[in-house]
């Protein structure tokens, strides 16, 4: 029995994927549950198995091609079957994702959630449908070759590595020619200047970057932004991290800035259900509990893992979780129902030295704050003039769900806890 | 600090072990009077007198035999093989006696017996006596196997040895006898078993080599920096069981290439094994396939020519480093 072989939706917002590489080849005898391809969706890499027996009779789209999800990217079926049924439908372009969510693919079923909260497996994603048998092409996919540091350097770098062409043994790409191509010369194409513009290289858009692109004009375009600024005394807030991270000296854990920030978020929020939500056409979503996102910037671009349901949780369990989240972040190993879905979302670019900034909301929540560093200054305090740890955040929110004064008064229940951190302990 | 030959530095490491403990004593073929085929246990007959260096008759399986016996009632015995390839007569004794009975005992029975000659190629000595079968051993759980390039290492490597508590084959290079270098006279001076040295460092290529080739691998190491431009690394284990990986490792990581170099053939071989452990451990760190260059898979030739063909020469070895640099 034929089974196809579909670039499934992987992500809610996936619109199409790339084929990175077929592990198995036109003619590789392939087993259900084998991989047979890897594919990058908008945010993460992930493989396909096959969920039929036989073998891979053809590949419809070859390394590095970038399609459409539903398209039929191969076909696995007994070496003596007539598969050009399902070759013809292809090349009528009649392979609908509606097709495969049909069709007995309840492992992609799982593997979609429509929406954050859907706990999915999606390590295997293929989809199996059921043709009748026929006769047989073949051909050999092309294979990259490279090696295994090679490959590596290429994944960190956001390289592709069908673009190079490969200088060691047989075409080998290499390491040299990775850092060739990082220092400018391959991956990206230089463009000549012509008149009094500037020269510029022609970088092609990675899928996280098409990813943003695609997601953030449908955010400061249609969503009435507003922006609210606070700043806000950290003293006692910085003291606290201090006295908590001495009490954990040994134990190998530590809490920074950007925990105590989450669980702030969160008690704040808890206190101000009205701004939890997110615009939906025509109701507004009031969430029952606080999934904050925290944005990550990984090598081509920007990730916002979410940490579940911070309500109950204390601050040395989020510290755990967002560095395991970081960490996977960075090695693009999150799965997409971990990165999709916060009602609440942090960027905080303190460490870069920024002292302000607005941050473009991530949909479909309905805010995002941006968090500026921590810089010492002079302050007014009851008539004398002290130095004082201040931070100033700013708060962008979708003027559909969120008005001005729920906006403030969140933001002021926020500062006071941070002024007053024993307050996370009530 | 003394310049003086391997020969002289594992003399050295046996005066000395024999005079701090009274329970080493040594045995084997012409050790005594005629003071060792290749004089390593010359002056040791007179000063310890022939209880303690005792003359074997041409019976290896038996007098590994009574080795054993003498390391099982609290002896440690150093067992000299007039050369390895001699030792095959006595693998029973090395290899299910003396590597067995600490186990075999449920630790009842400690073994502290050095099994020590010379190995590998010689001048034109011919096929039955040219071997490195340091894998043979090494392949042993129970034994540990010792391979020194220099006399340094001879020495206090052999007197670790002569020390631990474990059977241990210790394989001398018969061609290194007259080999000199810089070797400590203080008598408390010891390398410990299980860690590999970096002989010189570099920053492209690993070469991992033990035994004589070590000195092919350093001139090939010159040849590719002033030809080529390649920086070199070469590491020798000295221990071949247990070996210290960490440190072949920790250099394949910053290199990214590597050439495994050994006397013996390569089928089985030592560097077999030390492919396996880079490939499982840093596979995404190489650049390029693990090279190997070994002994040719012959039995060892008689011609002096040949002999020359047989044994991985520098030039093999810049061959080698220079395509896993991808260079020519």
């Amino acid at each position: 029995m034929a089974t196809r072989i579909v670039m499934s939706k992987l992500s809610p917002t996936m619109e199409e994927g790339r084929v990175l590489h077929w592990v198995k080849k036109e003619g590789d005898p392939v087993e259900p549950g084998d991989v047979v391809v890897e594919v990058e969706t908008d945010k993460a890499t992930m493989e396909v198995e096959a969920m039929g027996a036989g073998v891979l009779r053809k590949i419809l789209v070859e390394d590095g091609g970038t399609v459409p999800t539903g398209t039929l990217l191969g076909v696995v079926a007994a070496p003596d079957e007539d598969i050009s049924a399902i070759l013809a439908e292809a090349e009528a372009g009649a392979v609908a994702e509606a097709t495969a969510a049909t069709d007995g693919a309840a492992a992609v079923a799982a593997a979609t959630p429509a929406t954050a909260e859907a706990p999915a497996t999606v390590s295997a994603a293929a989809v199996e449908v059921a043709v009748e048998p026929a006769h047989q092409p073949a051909g050999d996919g092309g294979r990259v070759k490279a090696s295994p540091l090679a490959k590596r350097m290429a994944r960190e770098n956001g390289i592709r590595l069908e673009q190079l062409n490969g200088s060691g043994t047989g075409g080998r790409i290499i390491k040299r020619d990775i850092e060739a191509a990082v220092s400018g010369g391959v991956a990206a194409t230089t463009v000549a200047a012509v008149g009094s513009e500037a020269p510029y290289q022609q970088v092609e858009l990675s899928q996280i970057r098409k990813a943003i692109a695609r997601n953030l004009v449908t955010s400061m375009g249609p969503i009435p932004h507003f922006f609210l600024t606070i700043e806000i005394d950290m003293n006692r807030a910085l003291d606290l991290r201090a006295e908590l991270n001495k009490s954990l000296e040994g134990s190998g854990a530590k809490i920074g800035v950007n925990e105590i920030l989450i669980k702030t978020a969160a008690q704040a929020l808890a206190e101000h259900p009205n701004v939890n939500v997110a615009f939906a056409d025509d109701h507004i979503r009031r969430f029952t509990r606080v999934d904050v996102g925290v944005a990550v910037a990984v090598p081509d671009g920007l990730i916002t893992p979410v940490l579940r349901n911070i309500g109950p949780k204390g601050l040395r369990q989020i510290s755990a979780e967002l560095r395991d989240m970081v960490d996977r972040a960075r090695g693009k190993k999150l799965a997409p129902e971990e990165y999709y879905g916060a009602t609440f979302t942090i960027s905080n670019l303190g460490m870069y030295g920024i002292d302000e900034f607005t941050a473009v909301i991530n949909p479909p929540a309905a805010t995002i704050m941006a968090v500026g560093a921590t810089v010492e200054k002079p302050v007014v305090v009851d008539g004398s003039v002290q130095v004082r740890k201040r931070m100033r955040v700013t708060l962008s929110c979708d003027h559909r769900a969120v008005d001005g004064a729920m906006g403030a008064e969140f933001l002021a229940t926020f500062r006071d806890m941070l002024e007053n951190p024993l307050r996370l302990v009530l | 600090m003394a310049l003086m030959t391997y020969r002289d530095a594992l003399n050295q490491a046996l005066r000395e072990e024999m005079r701090r403990d009274p329970d080493v004593f040594m045995m084997g073929e012409e050790v005594g009077a005629y003071q060792g085929a290749y004089k390593v246990s010359r002056g040791l007959l007179e000063e310890f007198g022939e209880w303690r260096v005792r003359d074997m008759p041409i019976a290896e399986l038996g007098f590994t035999g009574l080795g054993v016996g003498a390391a099982m009632v609290g002896l440690r015995p150093i067992v000299e093989y007039m050369t390895w390839s001699f030792a095959l007569l006595a693998i029973d004794g090395i290899v299910n006696a003396a590597a067995k009975m600490r186990y075999m005992s449920g630790g009842q029975f400690k073994m502290p017996i050095t099994f020590r000659g010379p190995s590998g190629v010689a001048n034109q000595v011919g096929a039955t006596h040219s071997q490195a079968l340091e894998s043979w051993y090494a392949t042993v759980p129970g034994l540990k196997v010792v391979a020194p390039a220099t006399a340094r290492d001879a020495k206090g490597l052999l007197k670790s040895a002569i020390r631990d508590d474990d059977p241990v084959v210790f394989l001398e290079g018969e061609l290194l006898y007259g080999s000199k270098e810089e070797v400590p006279e203080d008598e408390n001076f010891t390398i410990p078993l299980g860690v590999s040295e970096v002989k010189r460092e570099g920053a492209d290529v690993t070469i991992v080599v033990h035994a004589r080739p070590l000195h092919s691998a350093l001139r090939a190491a010159e040849i590719v920096e002033s030809e080529d431009g390649i920086s070199a690394e070469v590491i020798d284990p000295r221990t071949l069981r247990p070996m210290d990986i960490d440190t072949i490792l920790d250099s394949v990581r910053k290199t990214n290439r590597c050439v495994v170099v050994e006397e013996g053939w390569a089928v089985c071989g030592m560097g077999a094994q030390v492919v396996d452990d880079i490939q499982r451990e840093a596979f995404d760190y190489l650049d390029a396939p693990i090279a190997r260059v070994t002994g040719a898979d012959t039995p060892h030739p008689y011609a002096k020519n040949l002999e020359q063909l047989h044994f991985p020469q520098a030039d093999l070895i810049v061959k080698a480093a220079r395509q896993a640099c991808y260079r020519k």
